[in-house]
């Protein structure tokens, strides 16, 4: 008896020393954006660190994927089944706060979110992912994005306006689309459209071309995504590079044209415009981004090189050679929660390992992927030699099991969607 | 006394703590979880990894499919990326658990 009530004398009495009470195990890990990278955050902060206090501040109470949204386009999805809730996260013990983030405010170590309230912090987890940069393309601003839309971030416009465009397209239309220069979130997602689009168009509108112009010369899985445009969808697509003059500085939305660097104007009867992208304002105003607009951060941590005690991941943070990707995200997610876990009880950062793995589907029963692992090296990330890569080509697989391949991978690519996204919120 | 409990109490919570020395195995098997799922059973048609392989089954089809003698789609790909000791952590965290030696 004695003993107990002297051990709470003793409790409470460290309670009011606040770097004491840190230490005694209610360390406070806000997590700010519920996406791949915080969602993620958030599941596994709470399965594996027990003593800390999880915080999870997202504005919306439903997150519709990126991923699987141009499978929306191509009919094979409905927009339902692509929208999760945090419901379980919260049942798992996790603080899910449903508000808008007005700032970061690092000097203080707290969120201020939009009501005033501020949301103290020992560490920060961002993963705020992206804004378009409204006017990078001259004339491509919020009100344009209406009639030509983006479908790149599904909080600012849902995939499904650019799905009814696509379904009310008149028969032998054009579906026109501007691709950005690197880097920018999802680096096969435009091409994986641009193969969904072609699917449906295959079967609804099989008069129909796609144009895409593009703002560079190669792009990811390039060789396996051709290969398959002209076993699938001969005559279909025409892709433009860079050299091509793919490059869209222009848009014109009376005329529903874009026009590229050497004033080619190219019309659309539906247009789907991809721009130049950077950090979330929010990570941009803390003071998180370089001059290139992305957060930089140390390889082993995800910690920010530029603000203490704040760890930005996902497609927000400068990670290359690892993609903007929602694998990624999950992956630099577990090691910035470990690494922000082990500097709160004054351990040292756990060696990291990353990995990805992007799937794009490119027609029915026809998947293809791209792989690799990372390493935190000599204060860099590198990319394993000799391991990842992509899918093999057409010629390096004989004829049976050509078909199987890809067949096995758009079932994969299935499994992986379903996995993760169960894993983050917390359905599994 | 009380500095004693309060050590324990601090040592307590600190065990807390190093409970979440998260194990370098925790932290390689995110990789296989984001397509076998979060407790490794897996999901249409990607096969499960939990408790289905004895740890030498498990190390041994991991360097098959480094040595790219086991067809693979893309678990080949991944398993160069990875070493012997990676290998051995994996397997000790989703193989069958074996009686202590």
């Amino acid at each position: 008896m004695t003993i107990a009530r002297r051990s709470l004398l003793g409790a409470s009495a460290l309670l009011a020393m606040p770097h004491v009470a840190r230490a005694q195990g209610r360390a406070r890990l806000v997590i700010l954006g519920g996406g791949f990278g915080g969602a993620s955050a958030a599941r596994f902060a709470r399965d594996h660190y027990p003593a800390l206090d999880v915080t999870l501040i997202e504005r919306s109470q439903r997150f519709t994927t990126c991923p699987y949204g141009n499978l929306v386009l191509a009919g094979t999805r409905r927009v339902e089944d692509i929208t999760f809730g945090y419901e379980q996260l919260a049942a798992r013990g996790v603080r899910v706060l449903h508000a808008e983030a007005a700032a970061v405010e690092a000097e203080a170590r707290a969120v201020r979110l939009a009501d005033g309230t501020r949301v103290p912090y020992d560490r920060l987890v961002m993963s705020p992912g992206i804004d378009l940069r409204w006017g990078a393309i001259e004339g491509y601003d919020e009100a344009a994005s209406a009639k030509m839309p983006h479908g790149w971030i599904p909080y600012r416009q849902p995939i499904t306006v650019l799905a009814a465009q696509l379904r009310a397209m008149r028969q032998g239309g054009v579906f026109l689309m501007a691709i950005p220069d690197n880097p920018f979130r999802c680096p096969p997602g435009p091409y994986e459209r641009i193969s969904m689009v072609a699917s449906y168009l295959k079967r609804h509108n099989p008069t129909a071309k796609i144009i895409a112009l593009d703002a560079k010369n190669g792009f990811s899985k390039q060789p396996l995504f051709q290969e398959a445009w002209e076993e699938l969808y001969p005559g279909m697509i025409d892709w433009r590079g860079a050299s091509s003059d793919g490059r869209v500085m222009r848009v014109d939305t009376n005329e529903m044209a874009l026009e590229t660097e050497f004033g080619e104007k190219v019309k659309g009867d539906v247009i789907n415009v991809i721009p130049p992208q950077f950090a979330a304002g929010i990570a941009r105003a803390a003071g998180l981004a370089a001059d290139s607009g992305w957060c930089p951060i140390k390889p082993d941590s995800f910690e920010s090189t530029r603000v203490p005690n704040i760890h930005v991941i996902g497609d927000a943070s400068v990670a290359a050679p690892m993609p903007k990707s929602g694998f990624a995200a999950a992956t630099q997610a577990r090691q910035a929660v470990a690494a922000a876990a082990a500097q709160l009880a004054g351990r040292e950062v756990p060696a990291a390992v990353y990995f990805n793995t992007c799937y794009s589907h490119v027609g029915e029963d026809y998947g293809i992927s791209i792989v690799g692992v990372f390493r935190a090296s000599g204060g860099r990330l590198i990319e394993v030699e000799g391991a990842g890569g992509i899918s093999p080509r057409n010629a390096a697989l004989p004829g049976a099991r050509r078909a199987e391949h890809r067949r096995l991978e758009a079932i994969y690519a299935d499994g992986w969607y379903e996995a993760i996204t169960r894993e983050m919120f917390a359905q599994a | 006394m009380n500095r004693i409990l309060v050590a324990a109490i601090l040592l307590g919570s600190f065990a807390g703590g190093a409970n979440a020395q998260t194990s370098q195995a925790t932290l390689l098997a995110g990789a296989c979880q984001g397509c076998h799922g979060a407790n490794g059973a897996g999901a249409q048609g990607i096969p499960g990894i939990h408790h289905t392989m004895s740890r030498s089954e498990f190390t041994l089809a991991m360097q098959d499919f480094r040595a790219n003698r086991r067809e693979a789609t893309v678990m080949g790909r991944i398993a160069r990326g990875y070493t012997d000791a990676e290998f051995a952590a994996l397997a000790a965290h989703f193989a069958r658990p074996e009686a202590s030696r």
